[in-house]
């Protein structure tokens, strides 16, 4: 019968990505629930150093996957790889980041083994009667749907990163380490990266930001984006905007906060010049705080913010940048 | 060059979704449906490929009749014709059992390149795509913002989006790519072209004409069921705060962040 509960331990430039400690903290408590042990998979290349990091988070074991065909990732040689480990050991559950590398592994992974995938979910956890289930958006937020899994195994899911809350670690807590070999040849890897194009400039992926400052129609033009990306620095936000300030060309689409751009839920969103319609919203309505910045007493988002400031937000932000750096200063 | 388009109906984004009350499902009687939106840039580059290199772009779509309408707005763009898998029996599935259903009706179809959206806007599972690339054994390439087809026509090259750039991967045909929103800017269908569309051939599928058993689509072959749908907590309008200045709103919006809310 299959057993154990794994987590994709997913790596980038040298360390751990945090949602795979979020991860861990939550399958923890259902691992204990359920009395399996909890497993990270780390997939790469001399990525062995990385395996004393989930111990702390409550693995119990840390399979490492090395190979050097997987130095970069590939859809298929990490497919192959997590597939041909799954095969062997037969886990009941293995969870991951829904992250770009998440998205694109995860359904195929789920494909090959034949099993069911919850994708992007909000929560994970038991039932009554300890039946693993998760709960997820739809329709960009503006529903959401309990999810549950046939009999089929493992029972998937991505979970949303900056969700879930990662415990203190322990670091007296020391996983065992497992090496394990995979066979892959170069004939395995039909779709090959031959280039990465980085855009200078941007920090860390809106989906994973814990605080995002982000521009509407009301910031007029592409230059005035400047005072946002000095809040962004004292607030180590990243910058996002509405799809109107993207259709306007001032921001990347890469950049686009709502139902056909990215969804998002920070700790807080501070959205300047922004009207706050529906299809925004869908993108960033689970953020915890919002603040609404907008000079239209009728926009739609003051209904919908934490605090708002009904002004002209170039005189605000500039402002607002000042006392935010003072209080850090105190 | 010849593409395959998978195709969902979906609502659009303006509408408002409410969630019936016994949980089971969404109110649709009032939605208006489009074709999913980076579909729509499936479509677009198909069309772009066939009038470089030739060939047909055809749209595969998996929904109940209404779904026709949204088959007709890819044929009035310059989709070529339509296979609709129809039958009540790929209904309610999850992306695993309609990526089957999919995958059957496309076996024996010639194809170079299959394109989806990068994921529908209703279930946002972005997970149909993979599968069905799994499905046909070839590789898939999600999340693409260019796509430029060798000469030949045997391999292309494709831009992918990744955290803080792009990642440009060679890949052989066929293969499947899921567009993302900047691909290309989808084109309107003109009025010669709905004319035309009228005329176009819709092929509806039923499940015994893909020798598919019953228990391996639709609702039966999910390998998840949605259990209940609620609605999302309303947020609750909060505090506007006053003040004669922007300096003084901003101290005082400074001050709630970091003593209230504790964000910063």
């Amino acid at each position: 019968m299959a057993k154990g509960i794994w987590v994709f331990a997913e790596h980038s430039d040298g360390s751990v990505r945090k949602v795979t400690f979020e991860i861990l903290s939550e399958a923890r408590k259902i691992a204990d629930k359920i009395g399996e042990e909890l497993c990270a998979v780390i997939v790469g290349n001399q990525v062995e150093a990385l395996a004393d990091k989930c111990g702390p988070y409550g693995a119990d074991k840390v399979y490492v996957v090395e190979h050097e065909m997987l130095n970069q990732y590939t859809t298929e040689g990490y497919t192959k790889a997590l597939t041909d480990l799954v095969k062997q050991h037969q886990p009941s559950i293995l969870l991951g980041g829904a992250t770009v590398t998440g998205k694109d592994l995860f359904p195929r992974v789920a494909a090959r083994l034949e099993t069911g995938l919850a994708v992007d979910c909000t929560d994970i956890g038991l039932d009554d009667s300890n039946q693993f289930f998760v709960k997820r958006p739809m329709y960009a937020g503006k529903a959401y749907a309990e999810v549950g899994f046939s009999d089929a195994t493992p029972k998937m899911a991505s979970i949303r990163p900056n969700v879930l809350i990662p415990s203190p670690p322990d670091e007296s807590r020391k996983a065992e380490v497992i090496k394990v070999a995979v066979e892959i040849s170069p004939d395995d890897i039909k779709a090959k990266v031959v280039e990465v194009v980085k855009i200078a400039g941007e920090k860390l992926d809106l989906t994973e930001a814990e605080v995002i400052v982000s521009g509407g129609r009301g910031m007029k033009g592409q230059e005035n984006f400047k005072i946002l990306e000095e809040l962004a620095e004292v607030l180590n936000a990243t910058v996002g905007a509405s799809r109107a300030a993207v259709d306007a060309g001032w921001k990347l689409q890469s950049e686009q906060v709502g139902q056909t751009g990215k969804v998002v839920s920070p700790n807080l969103y501070v959205a300047c010049g922004i009207s706050g319609a529906i299809q925004h919203f869908a993108g960033m309505g689970t953020s915890k705080y919002i603040v609404a910045i907008n000079k239209d007493p009728e926009a739609v988002i003051f209904g919908k913010c934490d605090y708002g400031i009904c002004d002209d937000l170039f005189k605000v932000v500039p402002k607002l940048t000042e006392e935010i750096k003072k209080l850090k200063k105190d | 060059m010849n593409s395959i388009v998978c195709m969902k109906q979906v609502p659009d984004t303006e509408a408002q979704i409410r969630v019936k009350p016994d949980g089971s499902g969404i109110v649709d009687s009032d939605i208006k449906f489009v074709m999913n939106p980076y579909d729509e840039y499936g479509v677009e580059e198909a069309l772009l490929l066939k009038e470089k290199f030739g060939g047909t772009v055809t749209i595969v779509c998996l929904g109940p009749e209404r779904a026709v309408e949204a088959i007709r707005t890819g044929l009035a763009m310059g989709v070529d014709k339509a296979v609709h898998l129809d039958d009540p029996a790929f209904e309610g599935g999850d992306a695993f059992s309609t990526a089957k259903a999919l995958a059957a009706a496309i076996k024996g179809m010639e194809y170079d390149l299959i394109f989806c959206g990068k994921q529908a806007i209703d279930d946002d599972l972005a997970q149909v795509g993979p599968a069905l690339a799994e499905m046909l054994g070839i590789p898939q390439i999600v999340v693409v913002t260019k796509v430029e087809v060798s000469e030949d026509g045997k391999k292309a090259k494709v831009n992918r989006q990744i955290i803080g750039g792009e990642e440009i991967i060679e890949v052989p045909l066929p293969a499947v790519l899921t567009a993302q929103k900047g691909l290309n800017e989808p084109r309107y269908a003109s009025l010669p072209g709905i004319m035309k569309a009228k005329k176009k051939e819709i092929k509806s599928v039923k499940i015994a004409d893909l020798g598919l058993d019953p228990n391996a689509v639709g609702k039966a072959g999910a390998k998840t069921q949605i259990l209940k749908m609620y609605s999302p907590p309303q947020r609750e309008s909060g505090k506007i705060i006053e003040g004669e200045t922007a300096e003084e709103t901003a101290s005082k919006l400074a001050k709630l962040l970091r003593e209230e809310a504790k964000v910063i």
